[in-house]
């Protein structure tokens, strides 16, 4: 079974197997002022947020976030390489030193601060609901009741109404789709009636459409996005913090919101404080 | 082949038929016109003809930026699997004609278990299962693992029933002159069974090739991904967009399916080869057209 | 272990709704592939073309992408909608239209093979004293066709259980959908889970194939 032997080790390639990342304490902020340079792993397919353009150059509020922090941390444009970091493999990313942050719509969790740390939060968002810009039916999550539902496969926001609702609300009310974009011409087309996840995800796609949706603006959930950093990088927690105040406190924050979301810039009123610890 | 049979089903029309054929040439071509024009209308009333959501694919960094890496992507997972899933296949396939009993059942359960298994569990239990055995499973990692240990127990069947279409006498005179069993495998019953049996194999990778789009579940970033996802992104064209990809998917899949029709057409040409392949697909008993 | 005893009746109604997708669209792909045979083989061009442009499409185009489409395109653009008050009701039938187009382009192929194992003399002594292409095709040819391809037919329908879990694409909760969400329920029983799961798919096919084999012996067009 010589080939076996060998079939084995290209698989254990094939997955990924990577070792322990290496536990080189060196602050983001040392690297940032010593190289110029710095890795930020972003979403790359999130309107509003962390988009790719076909031009190639990224945009979207997280990438205006991070623009501006690495600017403070003493790095320039020029000198910072996004790369795509999807839902699952953030902590990784950043564990493995594959990105030294994640700005990607990143959610301050106890269990992901087991992993990673955070600065932040920059932004504080809550499950919400698009309907129709014409649809007055609905008021608030109690009004999905009868109502049809759009979400995606393994976001945690149709999991939270389904346990409000129950299974057969599940079944008949609720459809899962492959990401919430999918989710827009069927809310366009009627064949559902509100889509319902992160108001920021929400507004991000809803802005593609001018005129076409409204959020209800009511969240009755609470995400912090924050930025991720490697674990007890306390130096670079703060030097993050400092630039995250500066970036509430001059205006960008709400440029930078207005620029990327359009008429649904509205629904981020003030900025978050940012929790040091 | 396809002409001999066509033609046998009916006489060379005589002049009231061909009247009435062209009647229903007519007939059948207005309904599928009519079919065509309905769709067409529905796809207007709902705006998806609007130029603007087409144009963005006559624009050359849609292309290079936004849906040629997803494309490459796709050949990548397609390519790596297929490597894989082929030594997989030339394993197991061997292995199940193993003399020892002890290499030959385990072998045999491995690959009648993984052909049951439909691929997008596979790929699924890659990313729990190995995020719980602390590996960081990528989807690329996942996709390839599915798609191989799938794919690859079909191969192993392809090439078991390809080394078994070998006429007996190929391995007979091979121990004859003193070849050792491994030798005997490697040198004379594996090249005649991979020569046999390469159509077979060609349009499992098509398969292969195909089934990569599953990634886009697990949100691999290939192909279909970029279709259904990335650009529509940009330039809120989900259907359009969907439609150029599966014109993309279907121009890849049509050049796989020529070359497996070409190879196969020069294995029967050249006579060098004792096992058929006509043989060996009866001898396989199945050889697998889809998945 | 005690997951996949808990979650019995949860795993078993994902199979039904499994067996469900796959006698609906297997059914509507039998019938659906033999007519797509009969344009292929017809004295009428616009047919033959219509049949060789449809297979050679769905053939060649993913099924995730065939039924992306449906549960997609199908609604939002031509109003196809099978259930105002049930989404899973809905993309059950959306998911059916896409496992069913894309197989029977596999059937069509299948049939006509077999349409071409049908001996000349079969066809010529059918026109002798007679016989219109149609009831050509219906009385003569089809019947033993379709006897000698039922192995492969056979495959087809195995391939067609294991694809209706790509129906997972468009939120349908058929096996291997409800084997994520379980996956995600119970994350120290995910091998016992995968292995119930993976059970369930032997248990479905395996009948199938030894009940294919004998039907293509016991039909058998003995020449």
């Amino acid at each position: 079974m010589r080939f076996g032997a060998g079939l084995l080790a290209l698989a254990a390639l094939a997955t990924g197997l990577t070792a322990c990342g290496n536990s080189g304490a060196d602050s983001i902020a040392d690297k940032a002022k010593n190289d110029k340079k710095l890795v930020i792993g972003i979403k790359i397919d999130q309107p509003g947020w962390g988009l790719k353009k076909p031009d190639g150059s990224y945009g979207g509020f997280d990438v205006d976030v991070a623009k501006y922090v690495a600017k403070e941390l003493g790095v320039p444009e020029s000198g910072i390489t996004f790369k795509e970091a999807q839902s699952a493999n953030r902590e990784p990313f950043i564990q493995q030193g594959q990105v030294d942050m994640v700005v990607a719509t990143y959610s301050i969790t106890d269990e992901r601060k087991k992993k990673i740390s955070f600065a932040g939060p920059y932004l504080v968002t809550g499950q919400d609901i698009l309907v129709r810009a014409d649809d007055t039916s609905i008021t608030g999550v109690d009004s999905l009741k009868d109502k049809k539902v759009c979400g995606a496969q393994g976001s945690s926001s149709p999991k939270r109404l389904a346990e409000k609702f129950g299974a057969e609300w599940e079944s008949k009310n609720l459809t899962q789709q492959q990401g919430y974009g999918a989710c827009l011409p069927l809310l366009e087309n009627k064949q559902v009636d509100a889509i319902s996840t992160d108001a920021t995800i929400l507004a991000g796609f809803a802005a593609q459409f001018p005129g076409k949706f409204k959020l209800i603006g009511q969240p009755f959930s609470e995400e912090k996005y924050g930025i991720g950093i490697k674990m007890d990088d306390k130096a670079g927690r703060d030097a993050i913090n400092n630039a995250i105040e500066k970036f509430f406190n001059d205006g960008s924050w709400r440029k930078a919101l207005d620029a990327n979301l359009g008429e649904f810039g509205k629904y981020f009123t003030t900025p978050p404080s940012v929790e040091r610890y | 082949m396809t002409e001999r049979g066509a033609t046998v089903l009916y006489d060379v029309p005589g002049p009231r038929t061909r009247l009435r054929n062209n009647a229903l040439t007519l007939t059948f071509g207005v309904v599928l016109l009519l079919v065509a024009y309905f769709v067409w209308t529905k796809f207007d009333e709902k705006g998806q003809w609007n130029g603007e959501l087409w144009q963005p694919f006559l624009r050359a960094d849609t292309w290079t930026e936004l849906i040629l890496p997803g494309l490459l992507n796709t050949l990548t997972a397609a390519a790596v699997a297929a490597v894989l899933a082929l030594l997989f296949g030339a394993v197991f396939g061997i292995a199940r004609l193993s003399d020892h009993r002890w290499v030959r059942v385990p072998a045999a359960v491995v690959v009648e278990a993984f052909r049951a298994v439909p691929v997008l569990m596979l790929i699924f239990f890659a990313q729990y299962g190995g995020s719980l055995a602390g590996l960081v499973v990528t989807e690329f990692a996942a996709v390839v693992f599915g798609l191989t240990v799938y794919n690859g127990s079909v191969l192993a069947e392809i090439v078991r029933a390809g080394i078994l279409a070998v006429p007996r006498g190929q391995a007979e005179a091979g121990s004859a002159i003193g070849l050792r069993k491994n030798q005997v495998m490697r040198l004379i019953l594996l090249p005649q069974a991979v020569t046999a049996m390469m159509p077979a194999i060609v349009s499992q990778l098509v398969v292969l090739l195909k089934d990569t789009a599953l990634g886009f579940v697990v949100a691999y970033a290939d192909l279909l991904n970029a279709g259904a996802r990335v650009v529509p992104a940009n330039y809120a064209n989900l259907i359009p967009s969907v439609i150029v990809i599966a014109a993309v998917y279907i121009a890849i899949n049509l050049a796989l399916g020529y070359l497996a029709t070409w190879l196969e057409r020069r294995s029967r040409r050249s006579r060098k080869v004792s096992a058929d392949p006509a043989a060996a697909e009866m001898a396989g008993g199945e050889v697998p057209l889809v998945r | 272990m005690e997951a996949v005893v808990d979650e019995l009746p949860v795993i078993l109604g994902a199979f039904w709704l499994t067996v469900k997708l796959t006698v609906v669209s297997g059914v509507i792909s039998l019938v659906w592939g033999i007519v797509l045979a009969a344009m292929r083989v017809s004295p009428l061009p616009v047919l033959r073309g219509a049949g060789a442009v449809y297979v050679s499409v769905l053939r060649n185009t993913p099924l995730t992408l065939i039924i992306v489409f449906c549960g997609l395109g199908l609604g939002t653009v031509m109003n196809v909608q099978f259930s105002r008050d049930d989404l899973s009701l809905n993309s059950f039938w959306l998911s059916i239209i896409g496992l069913s187009a894309y197989t029977s382009a596999f059937v069509c192929e299948v049939v006509r093979s077999g349409i071409n194992t049908v001996p000349l003399g079969q066809a010529e002594a059918a026109r002798a004293i007679g016989l219109t292409f149609l009831q050509t095709l219906r009385l003569v040819i089809l019947p033993q066709a379709v006897r000698t391809v039922i192995a492969p037919l056979g495959t087809l329908l195995n391939a067609l259980v294991k694809n209706t879990t790509v129906a997972a694409a468009i939120g349908v909760m058929e096996a291997a959908l409800r084997m994520k969400n379980l996956f995600d329920a119970h994350g120290d029983a995910i091998i016992p889970i995968f292995l119930g799961f993976a059970a369930g798919f032997v248990v479905l096919t395996l009948p199938m194939n030894l009940l294919a084999g004998r039907l293509a012996r016991r039909l058998a067009v003995v020449r």
